[in-house]
């Protein structure tokens, strides 16, 4: 039976892995945003022996790129992108600490093997609901990379963010569950 | 001789950017209703339970004045140009441009056009995507559709041989669903165009996207079409979201015309359910 899980950033493996695939995760606590070119960037600056613009450890990256705040509100739209774009760097930064991956869409097979491996879980926002998840972010700082605009990584303080377990750290797979259930051939 | 009826560039540049904002913050009725036709239809509880929640983020989207998804889309612009019109105070494409600049300024809207390569963001979401057809009249009837890049990202378009006729062009459109499974946010929308050439075949898909949910399609051939592609991709448990259910898709539409002896173009456009277009006629 999928349970709901109330959650508190930073992660770690032990927490994580109470989670199976198709709970709902209410996710709170900082989240840091990246998308394809923070990625890029983020990769190969570690790769050169530097720093990432946040504590990897226990961290949970979340794929948006948001739309512009309008007047008095903290951020704008604020919905999942599609993940499998940040599948080339997502194994590394696991190694390195991430714990979990906030986005919609499949994930390849070496970002699922480096979730078991690692203990690290990918949780799926409903794609298209931006102005819905706009509602469960109270805070929001750009902290690195302002030239890539929406692009940027920010800070976020999130509230109960509604979220399903995807990937969990034993294997399971929604994606592949949910249609195996309903599929007819 | 009759006199050219005159528009002013100056009206479309305004008209586009005010259904820049209509298309972004509020969601067309016909997909609300396909929606709630989904709910009731839905088997899985959860799929249920997302459809609820888009319906939901609908109307967040409209009452707060917040874009419905933080993707605000490229602007593809269609213009239907009566013969009758002369067009008059600059340039067409030029004035659509800084109407997409207004509208994705005014309405706080995401920019989200940049070079392929550099990835440098061009800041005001343009150039859009303008296709032009002259029609006959003294009007101009102009659509704006912002094109989500999630769902973009799934699109196919397929150069099959005669041999492989209808069944090969089922098989290729649900393969495409399913390649895609949930990463262009389903339940979503397909234009599927048969015949033409290659790039006749990928626009016409797309223009099929702006009909309305639920609509008959005048051509019996591509209607029975459509409603088989719909039974076909609702088979695939894919469901809302991506995460298991009956509603994959809320609706297919198919053109259909004349291709080359040699040719058997498909294309097939993927659209989310955030199925953005906002239409004026001036």
């Amino acid at each position: 039976m999928s349970q709901t899980i109330r959650l508190t950033t930073p992660l770690t493996s032990e927490t994580l892995r109470e989670l199976k695939s198709g709970d709902r995760v209410l996710l709170n606590g900082v989240v840091y945003t990246g998308r394809d070119a923070a990625h890029k960037r983020i990769v190969e600056a570690m790769e050169a022996g530097g720093q990432p613009p946040f504590p990897l450890e226990g961290a949970a990256i979340f794929y948006v790129g948001p739309s512009p705040a309008p007047p008095g509100r903290v951020i704008g739209a604020a919905g999942p992108t599609t993940s499998y774009r940040m599948d080339a760097y997502a194994p590394y930064l696991i190694a390195h600490g991430l714990k979990a991956m906030i986005g919609k869409g499949k994930r390849g097979e070496e970002v699922k093997a480096a979730m078991v491996r690692h203990g690290a879980v990918y949780l799926a926002a409903i794609g298209g609901a931006g102005a819905l998840m706009a509602r469960s972010i109270t805070e929001a700082e750009v902290i690195a990379f302002p030239d890539l605009g929406p692009e940027a990584v920010r800070r976020l303080v999130v509230k109960d963010m509604p979220l399903f377990v995807v990937n969990d750290v034993h294997g399971g797979d929604l994606y592949q569950e949910g249609k195996a259930a309903y599929a007819r051939g | 001789m009759p006199v050219p009826r005159e528009i002013d560039v100056a009206l479309i540049r305004d008209t586009v950017a005010e259904l820049c904002g209509q298309a972004d913050l509020l969601l067309p009725e016909d997909v609300r209703r396909a929606l709630e036709r989904g709910m009731a239809t839905e088997e899985s509880p959860v799929g249920r339970e997302v459809l609820a929640r888009l319906i939901e983020n609908a109307d967040i989207a409209r009452d707060e004045s917040m874009p419905m998804c933080q993707d605000c889309g490229l602007a593809v612009i269609f213009l239907d140009i009566g013969q009758e019109v002369h067009l008059v105070g600059g340039d067409l494409i030029e004035a659509v441009n800084q109407g997409v600049r207004d509208g994705y300024e005014r309405h706080y809207l995401r920019k989200s056009v940049c070079h392929p390569f550099t990835r440098q963001n061009t800041g005001d979401n343009t150039p859009a995507v303008v296709h032009i057809s002259i029609v006959p009249g003294d009007k101009v009837h102009l659509w704006v559709v912002p094109k989500g890049g999630g769902s973009e990202n799934m699109s196919k378009v397929f150069l099959l041989t005669p041999a492989m006729g209808l069944k090969g062009v089922k098989e290729r459109v649900i393969e495409t669903v399913e390649a895609a499974g949930p990463n262009p946010c389903p339940p979503i929308i397909l234009g599927v165009a048969v015949g033409g050439t290659f790039d006749d075949a990928c626009r016409r898909a797309k223009r099929a996207l702006l009909r309305e949910l639920g609509s008959v399609n005048p051509d019996p051939e591509a209607a029975a079409l459509e409603a088989e592609l719909l039974e076909l991709v609702n088979r695939t448990g894919i469901g809302p979201a991506g995460l298991g259910g009956r509603i994959t898709a809320l609706g297919v539409f198919v053109d259909i015309r004349p291709c080359h002896i040699a040719s058997l173009p498909l294309a097939v456009n993927v659209q989310c359910h955030a199925a953005r277009h906002k239409e004026a006629v001036l």
